[in-house]
């Protein structure tokens, strides 16, 4: 099955185009990982691909329905970038939090068993079920991304989007995250990923789309590394933050068209 | 005949809401006269204290149950502008008094703009590219210098009660005013709960509400116009200029005690209504102005509860 499908999409914010002519399909299973370098448009495209923006042209589409119409809200889950400076003020239990996940299923009527049994199970799945009392707040960053998707999780939703999750935690707690994520996608979870470290998230996901404005490559994530689509995409004289093989510039070979894009 | 039964309806429920109305603070009345009379405290036998504190109570929960969903959005500011458009609303509402004897009650006025000012501060973030605090202060601004352009216009004939609402005042509130408190507290609270799951999704989580496709835009709007209810509600006793603190100041003393966002929301109706009840006795005790009164109580309790806990780790 399809989940995602995005058809020569093109989005600008005013008269910057930010995303242009992207087409790729994200089939139920994938943990894609989406790079590329600062500013090239992969939060964008994620919001484009959950339908938070309409593309200026082109189709995006989620579960085969216009990604903007799509209504089964419990269906998507997504970790947003700036979210955790909410959680760091407001007096909020983690418990309280995951609940959300059954928000959109359950709005306004009474909490079911079910209801119940999915958070619990939720913040089991994560193993923060002897944090559900403690403030969001007073965690370190890797228990509170696992916060949110135990709130993922409860809403069992089927594909999961988040947005540079790990770029706060350190080297320990991003492997484990990373080590949660890769399970639950065995079991079925369709995760997309905004990444910046391009190292850990070839070793991790299973395919790689490379972008900067437009796509450079999409594909399984052993090809990428063999590709020049990350040179291409970053253009000359970029640095590369990639772990798995300390800090290194792309290699020069980039075209002075990509250059005039990045 | 058939326009009669049609008629009928409202005007019993017009009744019944009186009656209810009455029964209310007859009853108030004499709870409030037995522990004057028990603890030799006078003045709560005085029906203007009495109405006075019965505001506060219901300000003093509805203040911050509304605050808690603004608070930790940076939607402080959204009460103090929504204050000030409402001072325009009283402005509107004497102002056609004097000058073609139209009675419009003050505070209903004040409601009546108060919201357009709710629904045009989401517009203006909406749909121009305004940033939010830009599009408050436009409005906060524009609403105070239409309230002071149409007292002016009334050759100063109306600038007389205009202190009271700017500064707020224990005598003023009438029984008309009560009845109408209690209602929009009651409203308050009855929406607060129905919609408590929307309300603290998207204040917790914005993004991640809409990507639920919870129709953030709708909570948005609703939470806009029940800040314009307690605005209103406040405005008596509390003054335009000072009735936001009760939005704001109670909820960050609460931030500090709660553990979950329900619990932080209970301990800031306590703040409110130790606020409230501190500040109108004081006020009345020593002659002070009632909204300063409570919001410094307010604040103290603030300070109080923030060098407790320095203290207490």
């Amino acid at each position: 099955m399809t989940v995602v499908s995005l058809s020569d999409v093109a989005f600008s914010y005013g008269d910057v185009p930010v995303i242009d002519g992207i087409s790729l399909d994200i089939e139920a299973g994938e943990f894609l990982g989406l790079v590329g370098p600062n500013g090239s448009g992969k939060s964008t495209l994620l919001r484009l691909l959950l339908g938070l923006e309409r593309p200026d042209r082109g189709e995006a589409h989620l579960f085969g329905e216009p990604a903007h119409e799509f209504g089964d809200g419990e269906r998507i889950a997504y970790v947003a970038q700036d979210v955790t400076d909410a959680a760091r003020d407001m007096p909020i239990t983690v418990r309280e939090v995951v609940r959300m996940g059954r928000y959109p299923r359950n709005l306004f009527g009474r909490f079911s068993d079910a209801d119940r049994a999915a958070v619990d199970g939720a913040l089991d799945r994560v193993d923060i079920a002897d944090l559900a009392d403690r403030r969001v707040g007073a965690l370190s960053g890797g228990q509170r991304q696992r916060v949110f998707v135990a709130r993922a999780l409860a809403a069992e939703s089927d594909l999961l989007a988040l947005d540079e999750p790990t770029v706060a935690l350190d080297a320990e707690s991003r492997d484990s995250f990373y080590d949660l994520l890769a399970d639950l996608n065995d079991r079925g979870l369709t995760i997309v990923l905004v990444e910046h470290d391009i190292g850990v998230v070839t070793a991790r996901a299973s395919r790689i789309a490379c972008l900067n404005r437009e796509l450079y490559f999409h594909g399984d994530s052993e090809d990428f590394a063999e590709s020049d689509a990350l040179a291409a995409a970053y253009g000359a004289n970029q640095r590369v933050l990639d772990h798995s093989h300390d800090h290194h510039d792309a290699e020069a070979h980039a075209s002075s068209d990509s250059e005039a894009k990045s | 005949m058939t326009a009669a039964i049609e008629f009928l309806p409202p005007l019993l429920v017009v009744n019944v809401l009186t009656g209810l109305l009455d029964w209310f603070l007859v009853a108030v009345d004499g709870g409030f006269s037995w522990v004057a009379e028990a603890t030799g405290l006078q003045f709560l036998g005085y029906p203007y204290m009495q109405r006075a504190y019965l505001s506060v109570l219901c300000i003093g929960v509805v203040g911050p149950l509304v605050g808690s969903f603004l608070v930790y959005r940076d939607l402080s500011m959204v009460g103090d502008t929504l204050a000030h458009t409402a001072f325009a609303g009283v402005a509107v509402a004497l102002f056609l008094d004097a000058t073609l004897s139209i009675a419009v009650p003050p505070l209903l006025g004040a409601l009546v703009v108060a919201v357009i000012a709710a629904l045009l501060v989401q517009a203006l973030v909406e749909y121009t590219d305004a940033r939010s605090d830009a599009a408050l202060a436009m409005v906060l601004t524009g609403g105070f210098a239409l309230g002071s352009v149409l007292i002016s216009l009334t050759g100063g004939g109306i600038s007389v009660g205009i202190n009271q609402y700017l500064f707020g005042s224990l005598a003023t509130v009438s029984r008309a005013d009560i009845g109408l408190l209690v209602s929009m507290a009651l409203v308050v609270a009855v929406a607060v709960a129905v919609a408590y799951r929307p309300l603290v999704f998207v204040t917790f989580d914005e993004t991640a509400a809409r990507a639920s496709r919870v129709h953030v835009r709708v909570v948005n709007t609703l939470l806009s116009i029940l800040t314009a209810f307690v605005v209103v509600s406040a405005m008596r006793i509390m003054g335009v200029i000072l009735v936001a603190a009760l939005l704001v100041v109670p909820v960050v003393t609460a931030s500090r005690l709660g553990h979950s966002f329900k619990q932080s929301i209970w301990y800031g109706i306590v703040a409110g209504e130790f606020a409230g009840f501190a500040g109108v006795t004081l006020a009345y005790l020593f002659g002070l102005a009632a909204g300063g009164s409570i919001v410094l109580v307010a604040i103290g309790g603030f300070v109080a509860v923030a060098v407790g806990l320095r203290v207490s780790h």
